[in-house]
């Protein structure tokens, strides 16, 4: 499994990580070498397996619907990169 | 002081022979005389450390003292600690404060230990050297010149330097137990979930679990005793009811079966490993344990399972790092998708974003099936290994490393043969099963480590192997010359 330049730079832009021109190469290469290496699980027949997504096979625990935890808001907003009125600040995004 | 056991030390503590702030004291002099070399800490928080340590002599005093109240610690810095840095070892978070405990840390706090600091650790625990941590690589106290593993590499160094008692770990696909072989530990990962894993950072939820490394077996059961247990705020956690871990250690090993899987003995283990493995097998055979060959005939499928199944999961959970809410934010960024991205690619170093973008094609449309869905079955198979294995024997042995501790860089510019490294670990991730890292010899003065791998829930029972190993041998009493 060999990526092309353009590839990598999709899959970054989906994964939302910005590279520079200089290091797609790098990446191009090392990601393809995983590929190819992760490759070898091909030659498996597992048409008869049902998946494994969990170690124990257990299911996801159910508690009862009611509120367990206290708004913090302000403790949160303590360490975000910017805040105004309560609101995380970011670039606009509606025109 | 520092080549007492947690038992020796609490009796110290129980009979007044010292106090917790002396012992603090003590142990914080070593991080401050010996860190620099090492770079097994992060953060050390002396000022949150004496005060532990005040409040334990306190208890220690009116006679409310739990079996580990005063007795310094370190955790990993994937825990969060209320109001404390808590990095991941990445640029990320480096600004970040906790704003709450994980479950393990208010456990340990609640049964009065003492944190001494948080550890080094490969970032966001992607690694198997250390040496991906943004605030650089850990060195082996064996050998400055080697790694000492990862990417509990932290922890393992500190804990082998006599830095401090013990610590916490994190284990994805074998980062308690190789740095614990590489620095000649004990180093047990425990069952799926039987740990809590609230507040330990995700990576790969389904295969992240924490535990503890120590000097001895005896010594991580009794921390294993404060970590494990239910916690409703895990949603995957075990609802399994309390064990001493201590209780089994002294059982006899007549009539244990011992399984060794001929696929862990062949082509890619250093020949000198497997005959310091031979060794060890033929004491636990002196102690009454039979040994029979088996096979785990897909062994050769888990690592690369692994790099489709944990980088799937990274790349979700690390999704969470957008520089919106807490973390590091790109300088002006021009619109939010700029946010995102440069925010991401400045604060995540080279394996994390190799690791979420191979998660990120593996699940993307046209590939999932190929990729994920394959590696879940494969998962399966490799269980399935398991559970037939365990028809036949009570615990698996081999090594837990195909070799000894490497020298920091040799494997860095080859991520595949980085990845190989675990080959032996992984596995047991997948299917989520217990196993444990002890110290069985030396080559050239680089620990060997031996792993033992239970059947669900039997922590106990491997602890209780460990323990009898380490009241026949000595290895696990060797000291880094350096550092004695």
């Amino acid at each position: 499994m060999s990526l092309q330049k353009a590839e990598v730079e999709k899959i970054a832009h989906l994964a939302r990580i910005s590279l520079s021109e200089a290091d797609i190469p790098l990446y191009t290469h090392h990601l393809s070498n995983i590929l190819a290496f992760v490759e070898q699980m091909n030659q498996i027949d597992t048409a008869s397996l049902t998946p494994m997504a969990h170690p124990l096979d257990a299911t996801a625990r159910l508690r009862p619907d009611i509120v367990s935890e206290t708004n913090q808001r302000d403790h949160f907003q303590t360490i975000a990169p910017q805040v105004e009125a309560g609101l995380y600040l970011v670039p606009k995004v509606i025109e | 002081m520092h080549n007492k056991t947690l038992t020796e030390l609490a009796q110290a503590l129980q009979q007044r022979q010292c106090s917790s702030v002396e012992l603090t004291h003590y142990f914080l002099n070593r991080i401050e005389r010996y860190n620099a070399q090492l770079n097994s800490f992060i953060t050390v928080t002396t000022e949150v450390a004496l005060a532990q340590a005040h409040a334990a002599d306190q208890r220690l005093q009116s006679g409310q003292a739990d079996r580990l109240t005063g007795i310094p610690m370190a955790h990993k810095d994937i825990f969060c600690t209320q109001g404390i840095k808590t990095s991941c070892g990445s640029k990320i978070l480096d600004n970040f404060i906790a704003p709450y405990n994980a479950t393990v840390v208010e456990k340990c706090q609640a049964t009065g230990l003492v944190m001494l600091g948080k550890t080094n650790m490969d970032e966001f625990a992607m690694g198997s050297s250390n040496e991906t941590s943004y605030y650089g690589p850990v060195k082996n106290p064996w050998d400055l010149q080697a790694v000492p593993g990862g990417s509990s590499g932290g922890s393992a160094a500190a804990v082998a330097a006599r830095l401090t008692p013990i610590a916490t770990g994190t284990d994805t696909g074998g980062s308690i137990r190789q740095p614990a072989a590489l620095c000649g530990l004990t180093g047990l990962k425990p069952t799926y979930s039987l740990v809590s894993r609230y507040g330990m950072i995700a990576f790969a939820s389904s295969l992240d679990q924490g535990g503890p490394i120590g000097l001895t077996a005896q010594d991580v059961a009794l921390l294993l005793n404060v970590l494990a247990g239910f916690d409703t705020r895990d949603s995957t956690s075990l609802a399994h009811p309390p064990e001493d871990y201590q209780s089994h250690l002294n059982d006899s090993l007549a009539g244990i079966k011992i399984g060794l899987p001929r696929e862990y003995f062949g082509e890619g283990l250093s020949s000198d490993i497997g005959q310091v493995l031979e060794t060890a097998i033929k004491e636990l055979e002196q102690a009454g344990a039979t040994c029979h060959d088996i096979h785990l005939p897909n062994t050769a499928l888990a690592v690369p399972a692994y790099y489709i199944i944990a980088p799937a999961e990274c790349s979700s959970n690390l999704s969470r790092f957008d520089g919106v809410r807490f973390g590091y934010r790109c300088q002006d960024p021009s619109d939010i998708i700029d946010l995102y991205k440069r925010s991401r690619g400045e604060g995540f170093g080279a394996e994390v974003k190799r690791r979420i973008m191979i998660g990120t094609y593996a699940l993307s449309a046209g590939y999932y099936d190929a990729y994920y869905l394959q590696a879940q079955k494969i998962r399966r198979l490799i269980s399935q290994d398991f559970a037939n294995a365990f028809k036949e024997v009570d615990v698996i042995l081999g090594p837990t490393s195909p070799t000894t501790a490497f020298n920091l860089g040799e494997k860095t510019d080859d991520p595949v043969k980085m990845y190989l490294s675990d080959i032996y670990t992984i596995p047991v991730n997948l299917a989520g099963l217990p196993a444990l890292s002890i110290p069985v010899g030396f080559i050239k003065q680089r620990p060997v480590g031996m792993q033992l791998i239970g059947n669900y829930l039997r922590e106990a029972q491997l602890l209780n192997i460990a323990h009898q190993y380490q009241q026949r041998t000595a290895w696990h009493k060797q000291i880094p010359p350096q550092f004695t």
